[in-house]
């Protein structure tokens, strides 16, 4: 059975190859296939985060009743993410490559310590207590 | 705003508690590097001088020690999802008490003197009870610990060992408790100092670390399971086949003891190595530079230890043990933790930059990234310098009166480079600290900052 933690991890796990490729490609100075790559990584997260805001979360915080606690952490780490990424673009369009391995060494750092908060603690925690409802939301996201 | 704050940072102690151990470090190396450089030619000829037992634990209380202190209050919270209780308190009072009674240590060996020992062991003792009740609290409090945790467990437990018998060995070395086997008592405090504490820490946090900030995969499951415990049991029956009179009949089970945990730890480096070769993050990266030369130099030590096992070196050659301590502490202690830090600091520094600035909207100042505070440059300059005064400190155990100035200047350089390196960090974290201020209404500001 698909779980909302081994779902979401695998997604992580898809993240971070995408990452380390435009790192990579920027860092060799080949900024064409680099800004698809960003572009992809970008692209990749911000949906990753929306299935949690949209769908993951709400339906966490209506179990507890409040919208307070580790989801709201979550969102707001969330949201120093994005500012990270709207950093790197930037860094893209000026094709400042020192500029852009600076911020992903540093989006790097907050990305993995807010997925091991999630995949150690929140996934198996809305596993437990969102039982079949999470399970169906789990396969759907399998098959995205 | 207040709420802001609070829920992004309440799982991280105050930036000022990490750091105080952090910069406090590269000063005990550098007072290290001077005694060496001042008073070394003593100092070479015996293992057991005063002066090595002193400059010894100036770097192992007052270099690692403090690294890992710092280090383990900051990360509980992370790691583990469970912070250190009273975090303020107990970090202040054990980093006092461990400058404190590392400088009382080190002048109770040099004079002997009772009254300065028992101080020494006075603020040792606090300390390190303070810290292990603090830590022990944030770890046993956990109901489903994973792999690390349990090896932080081990770790904390190993720390009391060694404090335990290092506190014997002291009370004998000064005359006032009647130690029979002093030189057994210093060899098992110092294998659970080096081996459990350091080195069971590293093993724990690497399980962690290696795989998510190198993008490696994942150690072995078994090597996660049955590494950590593996060493504390050789450690445990080796304490026991030592110090228990029935059990110390022949020397053969403790030396299988030592070689369980010894392969352990060839285990641990190889895998890391084999990992960190697979990683798929291919940038550059200082700190991978000083975790590589440290798992290097653990395989090189192991190897070692075994050679001397099966070739027993000749009785004078007390320059084996030197060249393992070296080995063990300067180029694997020591490149590790300088090589976290160039991580964990500036890291920090952006990360309450940039929590402040979110939670008061000032959002036309711009928030320095990591390198930033700490440039690749300086980092990779120090690390080469690190790497030589290695290399010459090894030297000057063999041959000390060619190598052991330059070695000691080498020390001392490097970790001024690491020092300043640290403090231009900080240095960087209060100017834009003092840029980010409320937007001129006040009041309400920063409310958005919660959507
Ligand atoms: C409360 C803390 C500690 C005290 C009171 C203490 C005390 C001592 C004493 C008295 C000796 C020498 C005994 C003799 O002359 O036979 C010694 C040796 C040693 N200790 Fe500690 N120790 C402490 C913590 C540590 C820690 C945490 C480590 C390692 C991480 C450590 C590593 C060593 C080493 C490597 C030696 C051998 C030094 C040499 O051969 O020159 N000690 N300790």
């Amino acid at each position: 059975m698909s779980t909302i933690a081994t779902a979401m991890t695998a997604d992580h796990r898809r993240c971070d190859e995408i990452f380390s490729r435009a790192e990579e490609l920027v860092s060799s100075g080949d900024w064409t296939s680099g800004e698809a790559e960003f572009t992809a990584f970008r692209e990749a997260m911000l949906s990753h985060f929306s299935m949690e805001e949209e769908r993951l979360f709400p339906a966490f915080e209506q179990h507890l009743g409040h919208a307070m606690g580790p989801t709201q952490v979550m969102r707001m780490e969330h949201m120093q993410m994005r500012q990270l990424f709207t950093e790197m673009e930037q860094a893209v369009g000026i094709r400042d490559d020192a500029r852009y391995l600076g911020l992903s060494e540093t989006l790097m750092m907050i990305m993995q310590q807010h997925n091991m908060k999630e995949e150690q603690m929140l996934y198996p925690m809305m596993d437990r207590t969102l039982g079949q409802a999470g399970g169906e939301i789990a396969q759907q996201i399998g098959q995205t | 705003m207040i709420n802001t704050v609070s829920l992004s940072l309440d799982q991280a102690p105050p930036i000022s508690i990490p750091f105080r151990f952090f910069l406090t470090a590269p000063l005990f190396a550098i007072g290290a590097g001077l005694e060496l450089l001042i008073l070394g030619d003593e100092m070479i000829a015996t293992r057991w001088s005063p002066l090595t037992l002193g400059l010894t634990h100036l770097l192992t209380l007052g270099v690692l020690g403090m690294v890992m202190c710092g280090a383990l209050l900051q990360m509980l919270p992370v790691i583990a999802g469970s912070p250190v209780p009273r975090v303020m308190l107990v970090g202040t009072l054990t980093h006092l008490l461990l400058i404190l009674g590392t400088l009382l240590l080190t002048i109770s060996f040099l004079s002997g003197s009772v009254v300065v020992t028992l101080a020494a062991l006075t603020c040792l003792g606090i300390c390190f009870g303070l810290f292990v009740i603090a830590a022990g609290i944030a770890l046993w409090r956990l109901v489903a610990p994973g792999v690390t945790i349990r090896g932080m467990r081990l770790t904390l437990v190993a720390l009391v060992v060694t404090v335990i018998l290092g506190m014997a060995a002291a009370l004998g070395y000064v005359g006032i408790a009647p130690i029979g086997h002093l030189s057994l008592v210093t060899n098992i405090h110092l294998g659970w100092g080096l081996l459990g504490w350091v080195g069971l820490l590293l093993v724990s946090v690497s399980f962690q670390l290696v795989p998510m900030f190198q993008i490696t995969p994942e150690y072995p499951s078994w090597v996660k399971r049955y590494l950590p415990s593996s060493v504390f049991i050789g450690l445990f029956a080796w304490l026991l086949l030592k110090l228990v009179p029935v059990m110390a009949w022949s020397d053969a089970p403790a030396q299988l003891a030592v070689a369980l945990v010894v392969s352990g730890y060839i285990l641990f480096s190889v895998t890391t190595l084999r990992l960190l070769s697979q990683r798929k993050r291919r940038v550059p990266d200082v700190t991978l530079l000083f975790w590589r030369l440290g798992m290097y130099a653990l395989v090189l030590c192991a190897l070692l230890w075994i050679g001397g096992a099966l070739f027993p070196p000749p009785d004078a050659a007390h320059y084996f043990s030197m060249l393992l301590g070296i080995g063990l502490i300067q180029g694997v202690a020591l490149s590790v933790i300088n090589g976290m830090l160039y991580k964990i600091v500036p890291f920090l520094c952006w990360f309450h930059l940039q929590n402040r600035q979110m939670a008061l909207m000032s959002m036309t100042v711009r928030v320095p990234h990591m390198k930033e505070f700490v440039t690749d440059r300086s980092a990779k300059r120090q690390f080469h310098l690190h790497l030589s005064g290695l290399v010459f400190t090894l030297a000057a155990a063999v041959a000390p009166l060619w190598f052991l100035r330059p070695a000691a200047l080498l020390f001392i350089l490097s970790n001024s480079l690491l020092l300043l390196n640290l403090a231009a960090a900080v240095q960087k974290y209060r100017a834009t600290f003092k840029l980010l201020t409320p937007p001129a209404p006040g009041p309400t500001a920063g409310v958005g900052g919660t959507g």
